[in-house]
């Protein structure tokens, strides 16, 4: 048996904002278990880095949070009380955002900071505080690490900070890590060397990964689960090969639609679209998030919410009430952009 | 010269834009106190790019595509060698003649724009610079252009706040066809979109190649994206083109070991693949500290003792070429 590290059971996040209440975060659901890799997909402003904060209680001050269950490492997190839970941010969870420099401390030298990392949640000595330090950072692949615990963050470069974010989130050995785009801002061959970095250790440490990421290709290539998310909610999970072979949501089947892949789509030809706007996520709405991109919205679509069902595979759920035709359906739109 | 002089039939026979040896250095500080350095952003650069082509330039973060792009531009001077637009050196040229026939849309569609001129002022702006049509025609020229590429003409007074980043691409892309120039080139148009929305763009800038009869130089850091829309690629590494080549040929058998890289870091959608080990060194490149031989060799999987001291020479390979001494001839 595989031991559950997160479960997050009907989140909510709400912001109130000068038009009236933002829902975020509307009851969205997932679970990690030890040595997992589960990737949170979709457009901007969807709501995923409001997903990740709210896990680890890093929410902006005006935002509520609620959920049915949300436990981390065998911890109840909403009855929680401020000092262990900072306990819990570092020692058994760690969270890697987009940009370095939002965690690493200007002032103080990357040698200081791997250091205090683990001091702060353990008793250990500064020498084997700074023993460790090294060993990662040779780890996640810095050479002569020793000289470059002397350095600041800004003597670094982009793929260098990112790389000494990893390890300093590895610090404590935490049971889970919460990846927002690590390597969107990188360059591609970074990038790879990141994310091959990443799975390695993953499986090495047997921690449990959350990834949050815009791009399908490093969803694929890195998930074992996939956790789509549409306007605030999650439209459709699965394992990456339920995901990405029979997609069962009309969007994440536009989704993979829209990018182009070498040797399969043909050069030149159109793309995949999805025509449309994301809807507003202030105040109240009814139906299917989707349904106003959606090409195959019925009335029935519009007129009932739309709850996550069974799909085929096992642990493959989908929030759509045509998913079962879907297949078989020709759109009741014709895409716009088909020339 | 004056701006009108070139005939349509100069423009015709000649190489749309072309680039001969050009270098680009910059001098930068590195700290308080300490000297001022020279920094080689472009070094001996040549590319040609001909009428119909789609010629995509792909390398990675600061390996000079911008500064190569302003050049070619007319933005900014090469330190040496020479840019010629339909056979002339930019030099001798008026801006507003490069501009008539080369137009660029760059990366980011949210600082691109004016925040306080409306999107009719925005597009109608080259017009007005250009001032060769009738300024009573301008509005129906501007509405027209907003209907080809996907702009509701109700859009006319909004202002770049109230757009998408996917209709703000739309307008720097109108504005930059308004005045039918020959050439565009898009140096980023889709990376700060959503996948959903960069497809929308890519199509559109598709569309309008082929009834506008556009050329266009393509700049990503996206292969997948490069590989879709070009015709020809080129790669350039810490300021140099190192391989040039037909865009199938160019993915089919990648020559340069840093083009083998970039390939092998293309994350396609198939599951079970995993994320490859690119056999890259960590040795980030440092356009201050470009190292001797060949540029790439601290990263390279292949070095050779020879890469270490000696730079290589480019090497026609089919219609390209490749700058890597596994393929000179010794
Ligand atoms: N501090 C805030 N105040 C008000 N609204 C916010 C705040 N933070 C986020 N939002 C809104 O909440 C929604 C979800 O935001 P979130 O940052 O979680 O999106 P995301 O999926 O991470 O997007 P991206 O891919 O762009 O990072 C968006 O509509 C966003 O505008
Ligand atoms: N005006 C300038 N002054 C000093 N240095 C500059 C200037 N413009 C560019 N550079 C430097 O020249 C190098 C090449 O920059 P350039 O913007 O052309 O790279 P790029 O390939 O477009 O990168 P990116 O993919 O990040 O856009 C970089 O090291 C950059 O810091
Ligand atoms: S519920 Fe209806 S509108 Fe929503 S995705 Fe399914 S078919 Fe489309
Ligand atoms: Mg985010
Ligand atoms: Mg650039």
């Amino acid at each position: 048996m595989s031991e559950r590290i997160l479960t997050v059971d009907n989140l909510r996040v709400d912001l109130p904002v000068p038009a009236g209440t933002l829902h975020a975060v509307q009851g969205v659901s997932f679970h990690v278990d030890r040595g997992e890799t589960v990737c949170i997909v979709g457009e901007s402003g969807c709501g995923k880095t409001l997903t990740a904060l709210a896990v680890m209680d890093l929410l902006p001050a005006r935002a509520r949070r609620t959920a049915q269950r949300l436990e981390l490492a065998g911890r109840d997190m909403l009855s929680i009380g401020e000092r262990a839970m900072a306990d819990i941010r570092g020692a058994r969870a760690a969270m890697i955002f987009q940009e370095p420099m939002t965690s690493l401390n200007p002032a103080y030298t990357i040698g200081n900071q791997l250091e205090e990392a683990l001091l702060r949640h353990s008793r250990v000595s500064r020498r084997q505080a700074r023993a460790r330090a090294v060993y990662l950072l040779e780890r996640v692949g810095i050479t002569a690490a020793a000289s470059r615990f002397k350095q600041y963050p800004h003597q670094l470069s982009g793929g260098l900070r990112q790389r000494v974010m990893i390890a300093m989130a590895l610090m404590c050995g935490p049971s889970l890590i919460l990846a927002d785009e690590p390597t969107t801002a990188l360059d591609v061959t970074i990038q790879a060397q990141i994310l091959h970095l990443l799975a390695e250790l993953q499986r090495e440490f047997a921690t449990g990964l959350v990834l949050i990421t815009h791009d399908l290709g490093v969803v694929a290539r890195i998930a074992t689960r996939v956790v789509v998310m549409y306007a605030g909610e999650v439209v459709e999970t699965g394992t990456a090969a339920a995901i990405f072979s029979r997609p069962a949501h009309p969007y994440t089947r536009g989704l993979i639609a829209c990018i182009p892949v070498p040797g399969r789509t043909r050069r030149g030809a159109a793309l995949g679209t999805i025509p449309g706007m994301v809807p507003s996520l202030v105040g109240k709405s009814i139906g299917c998030h989707f349904a106003s991109r959606c090409d195959y919205a019925i009335d029935a679509c519009r007129s009932a919410d739309v709850t996550l069902e069974a799909a085929r595979d096992a642990g493959h759920l989908v929030r759509c009430i045509r998913h079962a035709e879907l297949p078989a359906l020709a759109p009741t739109r014709v895409a716009e952009a088909a020339p | 010269m004056t701006a009108a002089a070139l005939t349509a039939a100069q423009v015709e026979a000649a190489p749309m834009l072309e680039a001969r040896d050009v270098s680009r250095t910059f001098r930068v500080s590195t700290g308080l106190l300490k000297p001022k350095r020279t920094l080689q952003a472009v070094e001996g650069v040549s590319l040609l790019v001909r009428p119909g082509e789609v010629v995509g330039l792909v390398g990675e973060s600061g390996c000079g595509k911008t500064t190569l792009a302003r050049m070619l531009l007319g933005l900014l001077p090469p330190t040496d060698g020479e840019i010629r637009v339909v056979g002339r050196p930019t030099a001798a040229l008026p801006r507003r003649t490069i501009a008539q026939l080369v137009q660029p849309v760059f990366q980011d569609p949210y600082s691109s724009l004016n925040p306080r001129k409306s999107i009719g002022a925005i597009i109608t702006l080259p017009l007005r610079v250009q001032g060769g049509s009738d300024s009573a025609t301008w509005r129906a020229q501007v509405e027209e252009m907003m209907e080809r590429v996907g702009l509701a003409r109700s859009l006319y007074d909004n202002y770049p706040s109230q757009l998408s980043g996917g209709q703000r691409q739309r307008v720097a892309i109108a504005r930059a066809l308004i005045n039918r120039p020959r050439l565009v080139i898009c140096d980023e148009p889709t990376s700060a979109l959503d996948v959903s929305v960069q497809s929308q763009i890519l199509n559109l800038l598709q569309e309008l190649r082929r009834d506008l009869g556009l050329t266009y130089l393509l700049i990503s850091h996206n292969l997948a994206v490069v590989e879709h829309m070009a015709t020809r690629v080129a790669v350039m590494y810490l300021g140099r083109i190192v391989e040039e080549a037909d865009t199938d040929a160019l993915f089919r058998a990648p020559k340069h070991p840093y083009t083998q890289a970039l390939l092998a870091s293309v994350l396609t959608p198939e599951p079970g693949l995993g994320v490859p080990d690119t056999q890259l060194g960590a040795a980030y490149p440092n356009p201050l500290d470009v190292p001797p031989g060949c540029r790439f060799h601290p990263r390279c999987a292949h070095v050779m003792d020879i890469c270490r001291t000696v730079a290589p020479k480019p090497v026609a390979s089919g219609e390209g070429f490749v700058e890597c001494h596994l393929y000179g001839t010794p």
